[in-house]
């Protein structure tokens, strides 16, 4: 059954789904959607720094997003740059040093639509052990520091006072993003991740009353627009990864659409 | 300051220095089990800073803070703000640092008022009443300690009273330590112990009577404010009467200003709501 690469491509979908689902919901609690971004958009650079010195490239990408979280700490604490500004200052030097670094690499033919924009197609069997094996364990990481990395979420001071070491919890979960970015990144590509991340904890939203309920949730969004859109691309022939984006746009628009109906009839 | 056995925490000549200017400094207090110790000051004189330094959520750069291993804090923050994308009901944001068992929530929130919000979206709650989750979610983890930054903002002068007087109450059953911050001065006065007048560094402090007469405090507060202060404690005894007391044109304890709070139907009194209302414009004005 795992000979059919279009079985392949769903089963690695779905795992990593349903490990983007519940960190997705952190990620917007946080206000670190753009955080992921420049975390992923620097994955190229692990890409690049991979095939130059021969290193396999899901551990060069979770190396490299590791370090770039650790610069953007170091350089939050010292710059005088705002936040955004920062991250959006890294996000297109990673970009655009990777890009330059693989340009110069003429030796090596690199499929860099794929990279961009992800080759679920193309995932072999070894890339699904990876996935469910590395995705399971990311997942049972974060479930083991979920209730604090939740009270840090919602408040850092009161976190630290009342002594769920927040910092050390931090930590943990920068690793989580990093290994997720790395997983995910064959999936939908490096311009996207941040879509898979957060769309269907957006759409999670509106259904959940408990934060617990919204991760679960946006795991089963995620999973749908997987499906969804893996059948829309073997179906209209059109590429996996932004297909299965589109998907989850849907269900975002699809979530936000009862509120408009149930608006109108009340009044 | 004394030395004791109970001391929960303690700071030592402590500050904290940021973007070129020291927050506070010089700041030694301490804080013992079953005291309520209240900051005062005005804005910007290190209050907040003062409660994070004792809670350990700030360093301090210059001095010592002691805190008893293992304490069990609870931390009323100035601010909270949710955000929006967050679904939090008023139940679970009470557990979000400790597990408890339902009967457990169930008292926490009956003993501030709120137990009708139970399944409530936090976003939903008024100013009040989400100041009144908050305060239920310090007393559901019994603290050893406990810090209340202005824990009554927006909350009615009636549910300012019934605060204090649970704060009170919970001081008394769980013999924890109380660091209150309040901007509130004449109803502080009469339920705290020890009373810290703040500036960047402590101008004066000692129990309510003695910091309202001080010098210092007239002069960091103005003398409208002080004599305000005396004016309303007056007030305060004054009250006292239809309730069988006895009049005490100089009282100044402890135990008699706790006794008028905690034991006064305040909805029939309007002329000394009338009073605290004036006193607080003051306050603001300064």
């Amino acid at each position: 059954m795992f000979d059919d690469f279009f079985v392949r491509a769903m089963i690695g979908g779905i795992g990593v789904a349903l490990i983007a689902g519940p960190l997705g919901c952190i990620i917007i609690w946080r206000r670190l959607a753009y955080f992921g971004d420049t975390l992923s958009h620097s994955a190229l650079l692990g890409v690049a720094l991979a095939l130059l010195l021969e290193l396999n490239i899901m551990l060069a990408v979770f190396g490299i997003s590791v370090a770039v979280s650790l610069l953007l700490m170091l350089l939050q604490r010292r710059a005088n740059l705002s936040s955004d500004s920062l991250l959006g200052l890294l996000a297109h030097s990673a970009l655009a040093i990777s890009l330059v670094v693989l340009s110069f690499m003429s030796w090596i033919r690199v499929d860099l639509i794929g990279f961009l924009f992800g080759d679920i197609l193309a995932i072999t069997s070894r890339d699904l052990i990876i996935i469910w094996g590395g995705g399971g364990a990311v997942l049972i990481l974060l479930m083991l520091i979920w209730r604090p990395l939740f009270a840090a979420t919602v408040n850092m001071e009161i976190a630290t006072a009342e002594g769920t070491r927040p910092d050390y919890i931090n930590f943990i979960f920068m690793i989580v993003m990093a290994a997720v970015i790395a997983i995910s990144m064959k999936i939908v590509g490096v311009l996207l991740i941040t879509a898979l991340l957060i769309i269907p904890a957006a759409s999670a939203r509106r259904f959940s009353t408990s934060p617990e309920q919204m991760a679960v949730l946006s795991a089963i969004i995620g999973v749908i627009s997987i499906c969804a859109g893996l059948m829309g691309s073997l179906e209209w022939d059109i590429p996996a990864g932004p297909s299965i984006v589109v998907a989850a746009v849907i269900c975002f628009i699809l979530s936000i659409l009862p509120l408009k109906l149930s608006l109108r009839s009340s009044h | 300051m004394l030395e004791n056995k109970d001391m929960l925490v303690s700071l030592e000549n402590a500050g904290i220095f940021r973007s070129k200017r020291w927050l506070v400094k010089g700041v030694t207090m301490s804080v013992s089990a079953g005291e309520i110790v209240t900051l005062i000051g005005p804005n910007g004189s290190g209050k907040s800073t003062t409660a994070k330094l004792a809670l350990g959520i700030l360093d301090a750069d210059e001095g010592k803070v002691y805190r008893k291993p293992n304490l069990r804090t609870s931390y009323v923050p100035q601010k909270l703000d949710l955000n929006w994308a967050l679904p939090l009901t008023v139940t679970r944001f009470l557990c979000l640092t400790n597990r408890a068992r339902p009967s457990e929530i169930e008292t926490a929130l009956s003993s501030t008022k709120t137990l009708h919000l139970a399944k409530e979206q936090m976003n939903n709650l008024s100013g009040g009443e989400f100041q009144r989750v908050l305060l239920a979610r310090a007393i559901l983890r019994s603290p050893d300690f406990l810090v209340l930054d202005e824990p009554v903002q927006g909350v009615d002068f009636n549910g300012e009273l019934a605060l204090f007087s649970l704060i009170e109450d919970i001081r008394r059953q769980l013999n924890c330590g109380v660091l209150l911050i309040s901007h509130d001065l004449h109803i502080v006065m009469s339920t705290t112990d020890r009373v810290i007048c703040l500036n960047g560094h402590i101008c004066c402090s000692g129990t309510p009577a003695t910091v309202a007469s001080s010098a210092e405090f007239k002069s960091l507060f103005g003398e409208r404010i002080a004599s305000g202060l005396a004016f309303y404690e007056h007030k305060h005894d004054h009250e006292h009467l239809p309730d069988g007391g006895i009049h005490y044109p100089t009282s100044k304890t402890n135990a008699r200003t706790n006794d008028s709070t905690a034991g006064n139907p305040i909805s029939g009194k309007n002329p000394a709501l009338a009073d605290t209302v004036e006193t607080d414009q003051d306050s603001d004005n300064v």
